[in-house]
């Protein structure tokens, strides 16, 4: 519209000025937890908003040096693993819901669904016994078998209406060939699927890294916390060390804030198709 | 074709699936119900069956009721900021006039729902500091210099100031549910409101309120059943107080079952979560089955 009137373009003006406030409050947190990583505490408690007059960048190595490293590579470790499992449970087992025909498949279809339904809050004290009974509390297992767990559900969904959708010629044609079903899952439906495993793993990979109460409950041993646990141990440690802190902080936020820029029509991808918060 | 039709192959390929899913979740909500019935501690195999004892004394504790309404506040205010604030900006983002600025709106109001909520918590706990804090320095700067407080550390405004947080991460995540939906609106329901005159307003509430009310059930469902399950954010902020004034059911769980050690108590407290969160969900299965069949 070209001939818009003063009324609507002073509305423009209005809503645009508001929008930008609200874009301000979210990202000048995220900015100043980014640069005040890098002040003396000092510097800090004078002037909260000044940009620091030197850049310490010992701040960021200090973190990683008293404890942020190792939590860091616990978590890439149990993200890696819950999601590989996660990924591969969830494709078979969308697969056979998608494709096969069969008495009771949609009782399987609502067991798997169902998880989705049930908080993990609920299974927490339960969990906590059972996986003392399986011998793996307080290893990293504590913490991949129930993410994984966790996870299936919602990929499997996820999955499962993306192989819906696929067209069935070629598996016809591979059908004719001999191909088994294992051969047509293998070379025909994991390579067409390629997109919604995108999204389904970036989807999972942030709750599991971000997962808090588990990590907290089924871990004891400070060397195998993941990050979000392992910077309340940091935050006791530094007491009032902040800036340390807060250079910690952004060393935990930003391998989830880089993937989502880099990825972010993946992302967007999964939250529509499944609806569902993480 | 015959491929498909040998159920030993299809179950056979949702095994590692089913076996997780029965074994790690359905399985231990079935074991809590039983283990709230039961005096218990973590490392001792002594156990006394003390039948509904757990839920009698649960329905006198105040502290429940402090739970329970800490939860009611967090589900009634994230339903009204989340999914109110969450459709108002995308129907905005999807007016013609913002369109290329989309993106940019977009990406930033989503960004701190990526963020993990220890971070998001301890970062806000700095913000809320009364010495280094921005909030403070913020109204100081302003000239508002008697609103100034320890946010968190004052029981009038903590549970308030958590929740607060807790909308700064999660309204831009609501938000993209919305743009998604306002997208599959049909163009000629707009194009014909322009034509009869509508403005930006009637517009919205004419048709993209019907229009994307689906969504909204669900947002609120999800919304809903958020505030009833939250802990880290609690945890990580205020630990339940000052006093008890921030407890949420998921940490008097907590604390009730790994700093007091009754885990039959902290069973009980589990039990009401999936009592309330089920009960929820059902009623959203049934809304959203009532609105397809309409």
């Amino acid at each position: 519209m070209k001939d818009r009137s003063l009324g609507s373009q002073i509305l423009f003006l209005i809503t645009f000025l508001m929008l930008t406030i609200f874009a301000i409050m979210i990202i000048y947190p995220i900015l100043w937890m980014l640069i005040s990583g890098f002040k003396t505490n000092k510097e800090l408690f004078l002037n909260t908003w000044a940009l620091p007059e030197k850049f310490i960048w010992g701040n960021y190595k200090q973190a990683w040096d008293i404890g942020i490293g190792r939590y860091f590579l616990n978590s890439i470790l149990v993200t890696t693993v819950s999601i590989t499992l996660t990924i591969i449970f969830s494709s078979c087992c969308a697969f056979a819901l998608s494709r096969f025909e069969f008495k009771g498949q949609k009782i399987f279809l609502l067991l798997i669904i169902g998880g989705l339904m049930l908080s993990p809050q609920v299974s927490l004290i339960s969990l906590y016994k059972l996986l003392q009974k399986l011998k793996i509390y307080n290893t990293y297992w504590a913490l991949i078998i129930p993410y994984t767990a966790f996870q299936i559900p919602f990929t499997t969904f996820l999955i499962r209406s993306y192989m819906v959708t696929l067209p069935r010629e070629i598996e016809d044609s591979a059908y004719i060939d001999g191909c088994t079903s294992w051969k047509v899952f293998w070379y025909i439906i994991l390579p067409m699927s390629k997109p919604i495993l995108a999204a389904a793993s970036l989807l999972s990979a942030i709750s599991v890294w971000n997962e808090f109460m588990f990590a907290l409950v089924f871990i004891e041993d400070s060397k195998l916390r993941t990050i979000p646990v392992g910077l309340m141990n940091l935050r006791s440690t530094l007491s009032t060390d902040w800036t340390i802190l807060l250079a910690g902080l952004t060393i935990s936020a930003l391998p989830m804030i880089i993937l989502f820029i880099i990825f972010q029509k993946q992302f967007i991808r999964g939250i529509t198709s499944g609806g569902v918060k993480g | 074709m015959n491929m498909y039709r040998n159920k030993k192959i299809a179950v056979f390929f949702m095994l590692p699936a089913v076996i997780f899913v029965v074994l790690f979740i359905y399985y231990p909500i079935i074991q809590n119900f039983f283990y709230s019935l039961f005096r218990w501690n973590s490392f001792s195999p002594d156990r006394v069956f003390v039948g509904l004892d757990y839920y009698r004394r649960l329905f006198k504790d105040p502290v429940f009721y402090i739970a329970l309404k800490n939860n009611a506040l967090y589900a009634f205010i994230s339903i009204i900021v989340q999914v109110g604030l969450g459709l108002v900006l995308a129907a905005i983002l999807e007016e013609k006039a913002f369109r290329k600025y989309q993106t940019f709106f977009r990406t930033t109001f989503f960004l701190p729902a990526v963020i993990s909520i220890t971070v998001v918590g301890l970062l806000w706990q700095l913000i809320y500091n009364p010495n280094i804090g921005l909030l403070n320095a913020a109204l100081k700067a302003i000239g508002l210099e008697n609103l100034t407080r320890a946010w968190l550390g004052d029981s009038k405004t903590a549970m308030l100031s958590v929740i607060a947080t807790s909308q700064w991460q999660y309204t831009g995540y609501i938000m993209i549910l919305f743009l998604i939906a306002i997208q599959k609106i049909p163009e000629e329901l707009y194009e014909s409101a322009m034509l009869d005159g509508a403005n930006a307003f009637s517009k919205f509430f004419y048709i993209t309120v019907p229009q994307v009310a689906d969504t909204i059930v669900v947002s609120m469902i999800i919304t809903m059943i958020g505030g009833f399950k939250v802990f880290d954010e609690v945890y990580v902020m205020t630990a339940g107080g000052p006093g008890r004034s921030t407890e949420v059911l998921a940490s008097y769980l907590y604390r009730s079952g790994f700093r007091n050690d009754e885990m039959g108590y902290a069973a009980t407290i589990a039990t009401i979560i999936f009592a309330i969160t089920f009960v929820t969900t059902l009623i959203q299965l049934k809304a959203s089955k009532a609105n397809k069949e309409e």
